[in-house]
């Protein structure tokens, strides 16, 4: 395929569901069935184009491809942007990912949403949702990424509000917004510290200003920090991380697309792209910003009982080993995780929505509207009911806890092995990769928690239970086809080897070498992690067997129970279900004081500096005026003033006085003023 | 095109004379008549937009008239790339305040008479080339101002018409007497060409007092000109005048009267006193900060919706404050750094306009819903977005654009502002950041709760924003969002003017260089 067409199908790509987005806003609900033929023939387009560029991309087999084409959008002489796609490999996985998700996500939806009140319109938003995060992908300069980042911000807050008459859910959109705002914020700031040291926006001659040493040190570090701190409010990282679990109030779909495929791998995507210019502190940074979130996030997960809850901290604590990889220099294990973490996190948010839907028509018949359909207390033993979702799930749960002969495993595999690797190199970051495999232990526990206490044991609801069905089939499609892509083999041809990452992905995403002087280069990185391979391997599935060991004795065997050991572990487990309290804090010593102060504020601007300080030279005028009302203007102003106002209406009494008062005084200052000038110009 | 500027400024002037002659209970005969004058005006102003030639950054369209020749004083108008968005601007808005006015029923024929006889003095402004016309403009505008806010406001109009009209009153003294400096220093003459030139010269070394002339005329014409925009300290007749005059003033008032003062700093402190702006711009950065800062949380803070949008004008003339002071980055004190000037001062000027649209939406748009409700009160609404989906969407939209949303045009300019004023204001504008945040956070709260939850009982009687107001918001909303999509078009009308500017205060600015 010619670079030409590659730009052109980009373009389709891109403006598909912008088309369908304008359509359905506007005459949507006047169309057959609400106009969500629309959305689904655009994304379908979309996806065919994405695959046909993917199948260019394989035939070809360049691992250097890579073109890029600007159109010059704002110059006023010196100062130029130009906005365009850059389109190389990753940008085509990439956009086969989000197109595949949002084609299955469209899908899913037509039955999950069917009967909604805004059904069109959530259409609708899916368009500019694909439209925005397309628009990340294809960026080639910072100015597109940082337009279409917060275009995507803006249709999350819509759909995570799509149902606002629900207080949570209108709260939810509006902390996404901001929490990612605060995020920006740092973007922005990377983005100007670049832009000023480079006279640039473009990727590519950013990279080349950054090897050339036009930027180095403390500048580059800070900016790269900066840069980065977008990412940590897109991809929900510590501390930012608040906003994912409460986004859960969106239409389940939603969260498939948002919080496990595109918008919050936008941060992801990011890191990967800017990681040539990522000075080794601010990797550093970067690295343990995501093991900790890793760590951190499986830590709350471990104990929340709403099954999209679950879920949401499995994906930040997923998204903070994509963050680890690229602080560790392993950024291409990064993206190979995002690529599969997408398809088995889709497939399990699909699932949960399958479960919610069959819970919510249950209790629906049951006219129960006092139990919760998403907590998973009420659930148990769906498996006979649903065995369909049950086994996509299950598939899906293996990928994700890193056992072999699914994706997770290898793209996990991968990140472990860089920060191994990292912390021979730098033993005194020894944590790095015990956040990760303690991570990996603890996610095998969590998720083998949901499925057990989902699928398996005895209904805890049976009245409830014997109501549940298996989902129809534009809900059932989705999760047999991102289940089976949750396979390893679909990373690895043409090979066959279940325990390596060698394949089609690998050969054609080749690390680059940092453009930072004296970073480690991408040879030694791979060097190091193919060193430590092995020894990681072992750890990984003995880490990912005992967490399922231990989920299984704990949920089936019952043989440990888990009601002792909360109770043993106390602190621990509160804190842990409350979040460690993050939102708590963060309302009381960020968000009240600051309404405090905003309000203080108002208050010494209108009651206390308007009213005394800026009426008082009123007051003074107005004394003064009595005054000097009495002089010789007084007639001549009397006249002049009452003529306009009779002229004009009524005006109040008082008014005209002190108006009256003014005027006098006006021209005293006008002729006081004459007479200073001509005092200077004697001079 | 003969005297088209002429034809600008002096076209509502007819209309008034026509509606004089309307009898008063006509009333739609005088409605009528003010569009027509307002949309006669538009047209013009098209013309005149369409037939600038962009590629000439200085004065085009001259018109020069001999008036008190004694005394130096004479009628000269021109327009280049710094008025044109602003003489297009207030065509537009005018012509759709005519519609958003449509509702007035009491005296309306001096309301439309008041009102024409703003829009004359407006364009006065900014078409004049001559100081005394200049200044005669500037209080041919504030009287029909002070009639409009006092007469057809809220409950306290009286107090707020009075208190908007000393302020700028005071504001005017200033002014009036660093315009007499200016004209004895330059020669006894008005000509505004002739005082850019001269005046940096003339006034280069003058010490009154021990201070320099050069900073004294500065501050004095600052000060003037900074009551009008709002800056900080001198913005708390703003949210007053904003919250008592009727939806189309404040349209008005946001949409161009507060854009007076920043076209008064750029066409007179600029380029006369191009010096000053190096001892200056340091303060007018640290002052846009706080407009920025300060602005957003007494937005932040704000029951009422209308005072809310006021305390947001504030916010944002913030921005535009700080791409003005970046102009100096194209000077060589700082080593040149063009790029930024070029990027902070048509920043600015893109800023000017783009709040003129927004905050005009924003006027409008909380007009409809107080039409209806009869009370601003953003606690007092919630869950409007069923009730009225179209009008929501609306108010989205406008919200967004307020909070500097990509791809509608406030961003781009905010946008450019900042990076512009990055190199030479790092601290301050890292600082100014935040309003990032805070936009968001005011505009999205304020949205949340009226639009958003259950809907309120009271409010199931309310029926959607109309055709007539859709029309007053439809062509700001289209321009909003094109030039947030595509800037080029206006950027390439103002750039060659504002290059001119940048020389005009980096060069001259850097060869007299006193300070």
């Amino acid at each position: 395929m010619t670079g030409d067409m590659l730009i052109n199908y980009a373009l389709g790509i891109l403006f598909f569901p912008l088309i369908s987005f304008i359509v359905l806003i506007f005459v949507g609900k006047r169309l057959p069935r609400q106009g969500d033929i629309i959305g689904i023939g655009t994304i379908i387009l979309t996806l065919i184009l994405s695959l046909a560029m993917f199948g260019s991309m394989l035939l070809s087999h360049d691992p250097g491809f890579r073109h890029e084409a600007s159109f010059t959008w704002m110059d006023l002489g010196d100062f130029e942007i130009r906005l365009g796609f850059l389109i190389d490999n990753i940008t085509i996985i990439m956009l086969l990912v989000v197109s595949l998700i949002s084609t299955m996500t469209h899908i899913f939806s037509t039955k999950y949403m069917e009967g909604d009140i805004r059904y069109s319109r959530y259409f609708a938003y899916l368009g500019l949702f694909t439209f925005s995060m397309n628009g990340i992908v294809l960026a080639n300069n910072l100015v597109s990424l940082y337009i279409f980042w917060e275009l995507v911000g803006v249709s999350s807050y819509l759909l995570i509000g799509h149902w606002f008459e629900k207080d949570s859910a209108a709260d939810a959109s509006k902390k996404a917004f901001l929490t990612n705002r605060v995020g920006d914020i740092g973007f922005f700031i990377g983005l100007m510290l670049v832009f000023t040291a480079l006279g640039t926006f473009n990727y590519a001659e950013v990279f080349e200003g950054v090897a050339k040493g036009a930027m180095s040190g403390t500048l580059l570090t800070l900016a790269g920090i900066g840069l980065f701190m977008g990412a940590v409010g897109k991809s929900s990282q510590f501390p930012l991380h608040i906003w994912l679990p409460d986004a859960m109030e969106g239409p389940t779909p939603v969260s498939a697309l948002m919080h496990a495929a595109t918008m919050v791998a936008a941060g992801v995507y990011l890191s990967v792209r800017l990681f040539p210019l990522f000075t080794p502190e601010a990797l550093l940074f970067i690295a343990y910003i995501g093991g900790f979130t890793a760590i951190f996030a499986a830590t709350i997960a471990i104990t929340q009982n709403d099954i999209k809850k679950v879920l949401a901290y499995s994906t930040i604590s997923q998204l903070g080993y994509m963050i680890l990889a690229v602080g560790t220099g392993a950024y291409v294990a990064g993206f190979f995780h995002l690529v599969t973490h997408a398809m088995f996190k889709a497939c399990l948010f699909y699932g949960s929505g399958s479960v919610i839907h069959a819970m919510h028509h249950a209790l629906h018949n049951l006219k129960d509207h006092d139990t919760d359909p998403q907590d998973m207390r009420n659930m148990g033993g769906f498996k006979s009911k649903m065995p369909i979702t049950y086994w996509t799930m299950l598939v899906a749960t293996l990928a994700i806890s890193g056992v072999p002969l699914f994706s997770g495993f290898l793209s996990k595999d991968a990140i472990l092995a860089g920060t191994l690797s990292f912390a021979s190199h730098h033993p005194q970051h020894f944590l790095l990769p015990v956040f990760g495999f303690s991570a990996a232990l603890i996610t095998a526990f969590y998720m083998f928690r949901l499925i057990f206490m989902t699928f398996h044991n005895q209904p805890k609801l049976p009245n409830v239970y014997s109501d549940i069905h298996e989902s129809p089939k534009p809900m059932v499609f989705p999760l047999i086809l991102l289940s089976s892509l949750s396979v390893f083999i679909f990373y690895t041809l043409p090979y066959f080897n279940p325990l390596s990452d060698h394949g089609w992905f690998m050969e054609l995403i080749k690390a680059k070498d940092s453009m930072v002087p004296g970073s480690p280069s991408a040879h030694d990185i791979a060097e190091g992690m193919h060193h430590s391979h092995t020894l990681t391997m072992i750890l990984s599935i003995l880490v990912a067997s005992l967490g399922i060991l231990l989920s299984w004795s704990v949920y089936i065997k019952n043989s440990v129970s888990a009601d002792t050991w909360s109770k043993r572990l106390d602190l621990y487990y509160n804190l842990s279900l409350n979040k460690y309290y993050f939102d708590e804090n963060y309302n009381k010593y960020l968000y009240q004081p600051f309404l405090r102060l905003a309000n203080r504020v108002s208050y010494i601007d209108w009651d206390l500096y308007d009213k005394y300080f800026i009426n008082g030279f009123g007051h003074i005028t107005k004394w003064l005026s009595i005054v000097t009302g009495r002089t010789d203007y007084d007639g001549l102003d009397q006249t002049i003033v009452d003529g306009i106002g009779r002229s004009m209406g009524k005006v109040g009494s008082s008014l005209k006085e002190i108006q009256t008062g003014r005027l006098q005084n006006y021209m005293l200052f006008a002729l006081f003023g004459v007479i200073i000038i001509i005092i200077f110009q004697s001079f | 095109m003969y005297n088209i500027l002429s034809w600008i400024i002096w076209i509502p002037v007819l209309g008034m004379v026509a509606i004089a002659f309307i009898p008063r209970e006509k009333q739609d005969l005088i409605k009528r008549a003010a569009a027509v004058t307002t949309g006669l005006q538009l047209l013009v102003a098209i013309v005149l937009w369409s037939t600038f030639d962009a590629t000439n950054g200085s004065f085009q369209f001259m018109e020069r008239a001999e008036w008190i020749p004694s005394l130096g004083i004479s009628y000269i108008l021109g327009v280049d790339g710094l008025s044109l968005p602003m003489v297009a601007l207030n065509a537009l808005i005018a012509f759709i305040g005519v519609f958003v006015s449509w509702n007035i029923d009491r005296a309306v024929k001096g309301y439309f008479a008041l009102f024409l006889l703003l829009d004359t003095g407006i364009m006065g402004v900014f078409l004049s080339l001559d100081f005394f016309l200049f200044y005669v403009f500037w209080e041919v505008m504030l009287l029909p101002m002070y009639f409009l806010i006092g007469m057809w406001g809220g409950p306290q109009r009286e107090y707020a018409a009075i208190k908007f009209f000393l302020y700028t009153l005071f504001g005017s003294v200033l002014m009036l007497i660093a315009l007499l400096a200016l004209y004895f220093a330059c020669g006894e003459t008005f000509d505004m060409q002739l005082m850019m030139e001269r005046a940096p010269f003339a006034l280069d070394g003058v010490v009154w007092w021990g201070m320099s002339a050069i900073k004294v005329i500065w501050v004095l014409l600052f000060i003037g000109f900074a009551i009008k925009v709002p800056v900080f300290p001198f913005h708390t007749w703003l949210p007053l005048a904003h919250v008592e005059a009727p939806t189309a003033i404040s349209v008005v008032l946001a949409g161009i009267l507060l854009k007076l003062g920043v076209y008064g700093m750029l066409r007179i402190n600029y380029t006369m006193l191009p010096d000053a702006v190096w001892w200056f711009a340091g303060t007018l950065a640290l002052l846009g900060m706080i407009n920025v800062i300060w602005g957003a949380m007494c937005a932040l803070a704000q029951k009422d919706l209308k005072k809310m949008v006021a305390y947001s004008s504030i916010n944002h003339m913030g921005y535009l404050l700080l791409g003005m002071a970046a102009v100096i980055a194209g000077g060589s004190a700082n080593g040149s750094n063009l790029m930024a000037a070029q990027a902070g001062i048509n920043g600015a000027v893109f800023q000017m306009f783009n709040h003129g649209t927004i905050s005009a939406m924003l006027f409008i748009l909380v007009g409809v819903i107080y039409e209806q409700a009869h009370h601003r009160d953003i606690e007092g609404f919630g869950g409007l977005a069923s009730q009225m989906p179209i009008y929501t969407a609306i108010v989205a939209l406008a919200f967004f654009a307020g909070l500097g949303l990509p791809g509608l045009s406030g961003f781009v300019s905010e946008a450019m502002c900042l990076i512009g004023a990055f190199p030479v204001f790092r601290t301050i504008v890292i600082i100014s950041t935040i309003g990032i945040l805070l936009n968001a956070a005011y505009f999205l709260w304020a949205f949340q709760r009226m639009f958003f939850g259950k809907l309120n009982q009271k409010y199931t009687k309310l029926v959607d924003i109309n055709n007539r107001e859709l029309f007053t918001v439809i062509p700001l909303l289209v321009i909003t969002i094109f030039l947030g999509i595509y800037p080029r078009p206006f950027l390439d009308m103002i750039k060659e003017t504002m290059n001119i500017l940048i020389d005009q205060v980096a060069v001259v600015g850097g060869i007299a260089g006193i300070f």
